[in-house]
């Protein structure tokens, strides 16, 4: 103890000095924050999805039940029309897509539900996630490793982009054009826009199968064969439009219209402007 | 006036005809001058802008030339705002050059080169009736000449050959055969219309009914592995066979494309409860129902389907089938539902056809009436 005590009677010499009281507080500061974040989350995770879970069911229950019902069950109306498809089953997933693009809360019926502003923040998504999760199986939430290339040679990731290439013209073009332009579907539906989306909403969309869309489950196109299809979709934004303006690449229709309207419009310019009048003046040439 | 109501006075030459008008000729406006023309300031000023107009254009050529040998192009390519840069340099340069070039000339025409006013009159379009009566002289002398209207044999002798020769195109017609007999009816899907090769590769698989498989990579598919609302491009799995020994696709080429382009079909998972038709139950297995991907208006590969409606909608003229009723015509140009296939499991648990379609897929064609 004698030990001990020599250097802390040292110490104890400084414990009037003038800084010694914020050098305490800082101490003090430092270790309470460094042992909150040494254990807390630790702790905090064990009970998460319950907590995560009654939390969401709040949320659920103000946010969505008018029409997804106060169980999630679905609601009907008086004539036999879904107002909200029942949600047992659809997986985190689903809710993580629909709430993180802003789709849901719905604001309006209509042909489709409109993309808009995010509603909730991250963690309240991740605990409706939980809750809907809660109802029923279905996919969970994907996670980065399911839809990078990281990882992979560069042959190998041309291989996958190659191959995701084929995939996409053959299950997706039909709806969501050639190059993800999207495109027009019956009665007021659209297929939106999918360049440019990040890359989990994609894999969620294929998953789930949103709104009218067909479902790709991992049974239907596996996970691989998801990335390759998101990795093809990178590369398009990636790689330059080498040929010119692609003018969105929404097909032969708009090519075909600027064609028609800019460019023989300006054509129609031009030859107008050659056989206009010139300008003529009512003064006389002078006799020379 | 001659007979022909030609007036005399054009014979030969093409002076203007001295006629009397009703109302006196009140002669040519005077000529008003271009400001180029009168003032010199405007002169120099034009010249100038046309000078201009042609020093821009050798500067555009000038940067074609630059863009050609600056800006990289291949694997790697130089890019402006995401395009390719020498495509896009290259074509602006010479837009530039051929504008200013165009524009340069039609503003000298305009502004600078002399500016007359000419009077040209309008003359008969007709040639003098001498002209016209030679001609048919040269016509009558030349029949007369022939003999040809006094050897009716030598005549008829030429008629004829006229005539086979003719028909010369029409046989060739023929290069549009042979016709396709009654290969319309049937797809790969169809085991007996196999090729030899084709036929040698199915004896080594040991199984008696084709798998549905998926389109692009071949996988084949089990019941289990589809979720209500999936959708399935799918193929026949010949396709996709390979030799045992040469590691090389059984069916390739235009060989390929044909069938492909014939026996593409799609998968749709959906609550059996939902089915209406007793066809399509009977055909499907477990809610899953496999539909030709061929259009039957004009054959656009069609699979824009809405889970929620089980409405497939063809993209080149909006034709609707109902997935759920036998492929009825909800909407749109075609005449025909579209073709089901009859699905069924396999050994081995695989969804495989049952049989090819039991009518010919896609749009109609003519001996089918």
């Amino acid at each position: 103890m004698r030990l001990l005590n020599r250097p802390l009677g040292r110490l104890s010499r400084h414990r009037r000095g003038p800084v010694a009281g914020l050098l305490v507080v800082l101490l003090g500061l430092v270790l309470t924050g460094g042992l909150y974040a040494a254990f807390s989350p630790a702790s905090a995770r064990e009970n998460d999805s319950a907590a995560q879970i009654k939390s969401g069911r709040q949320l659920f229950l103000v946010g969505c039940s008018f029409c997804h019902g106060s169980n999630g069950q679905g609601v009907k109306t008086l004539d036999g029309n879904q107002l909200g498809p029942s949600l047992v089953g659809v997986g985190a997933a689903a809710v993580d897509f629909q709430v993180g693009t802003g789709r849901m809360p719905a604001v309006q019926l209509g042909p489709q539900v409109q993309q808009k502003e995010v509603t909730y923040t991250p963690d309240e998504i991740a605990e409706l996630a939980a809750y809907v999760a809660s109802l029923g199986p279905g996919p969970a939430i994907p996670t980065a490793s399911d839809y990078s290339l990281a990882g992979l040679t560069d042959a190998q990731r041309e291989e996958a982009i190659a191959r995701g290439g084929q995939i996409f013209l053959t299950n997706c073009t039909a709806c969501h054009n050639f190059e993800g332009s999207g495109g027009a579907m019956p009665r007021g539906g659209y297929a939106p826009k999918i360049r440019g989306v990040e890359p989990k909403y994609i894999f969620e969309a294929m998953l789930t199968g949103p709104q009218a869309m067909d479902n790709f489950s991992n049974g239907n196109l596996s996970v691989d064969e998801k990335r390759d299809i998101i990795a093809y979709l990178q590369s398009l934004q990636d790689n330059p439009d080498y040929g010119g303006f692609g003018m969105g690449g929404i097909g032969p229709v708009s090519e075909g219209l600027f064609a028609w309207l800019v460019g023989i419009g300006s054509l129609v310019g031009v030859a107008t402007w050659i056989a206009a009048h010139t300008a003529r003046t009512s003064k006389e040439k002078a006799e020379s | 006036m001659a007979p022909d109501n030609l007036p005399e006075t054009t014979h030969g030459d093409h002076t203007p005809v001295a006629t009397h008008e009703p109302i006196p000729d009140p002669g040519l406006p005077a000529h008003q001058w271009r400001p180029t023309d009168v003032d010199p300031k405007a002169e120099r000023r034009a010249e100038r802008q046309v000078a201009s107009l042609f020093v821009l254009a050798a500067l555009g050529a000038v940067g074609f030339i630059a863009s050609y040998v600056i800006f990289k192009v291949g694997d790697n390519p130089d890019t402006i705002a995401n395009l390719g840069a020498s495509n896009l340099m290259l074509g602006l340069c010479l837009a530039v050059t051929l504008l200013g070039m165009g524009a340069g000339m039609i503003q000298l025409a305009r502004k600078l080169m002399a500016d007359h006013e000419i009077v040209e009159m309008r003359h008969p379009a007709a040639s003098s009736q001498a002209d016209r009566e030679a001609a048919v002289d040269i016509l009558k002398t030349g029949l007369d000449e022939s003999g040809l209207g006094r050897r009716p044999l030598i005549r008829n002798t030429l008629l004829a050959a006229g005539g086979v020769l003719g028909l010369l195109p029409v046989v060739m017609l023929r290069d549009l055969g042979p016709l396709p007999g009654d290969k319309l009816d049937h797809t790969i899907w169809d085991i007996d219309t196999w090729t030899p090769e084709m036929q040698a590769w199915w004896t080594t698989q040991n199984r008696t009914l084709q798998r549905v498989v998926r389109d692009v990579v071949g996988t084949p598919i089990k019941v289990t592995e589809l979720e209500i609302g999936d959708l399935v491009n799918a193929e026949p799995e010949v396709m996709f066979a390979v030799d045992a020994e040469t590691k090389q696709p059984i069916v390739e080429g235009t060989q390929l494309l044909v069938d492909k382009s014939k026996a593409a079909v799609i998968l749709h998972r959906m609550l059996p409860s939902d089915i209406v038709s007793a066809q399509t139950l009977n055909w499907s297995v477990d809610g899953i129902v496999c539909y030709s991907k061929i259009c039957t208006h004009v054959g656009c590969p069609i699979s824009l389907n809405e889970r929620t409606t089980h409405h497939l909608l063809c993209p080149c003229h909006q034709s609707t089938f109902d997935l759920a009723d036998s492929g009825r015509v909800l909407f749109g140009p075609a005449a025909r539902a579209l073709p089901q296939l009859q699905l069924t499991v396999d050994d081995e648990g695989y969804l495989a056809a049952k049989r090819d379609f039991t009518e010919p897929v896609g749009p109609s064609f003519w001996e089918r009436g």
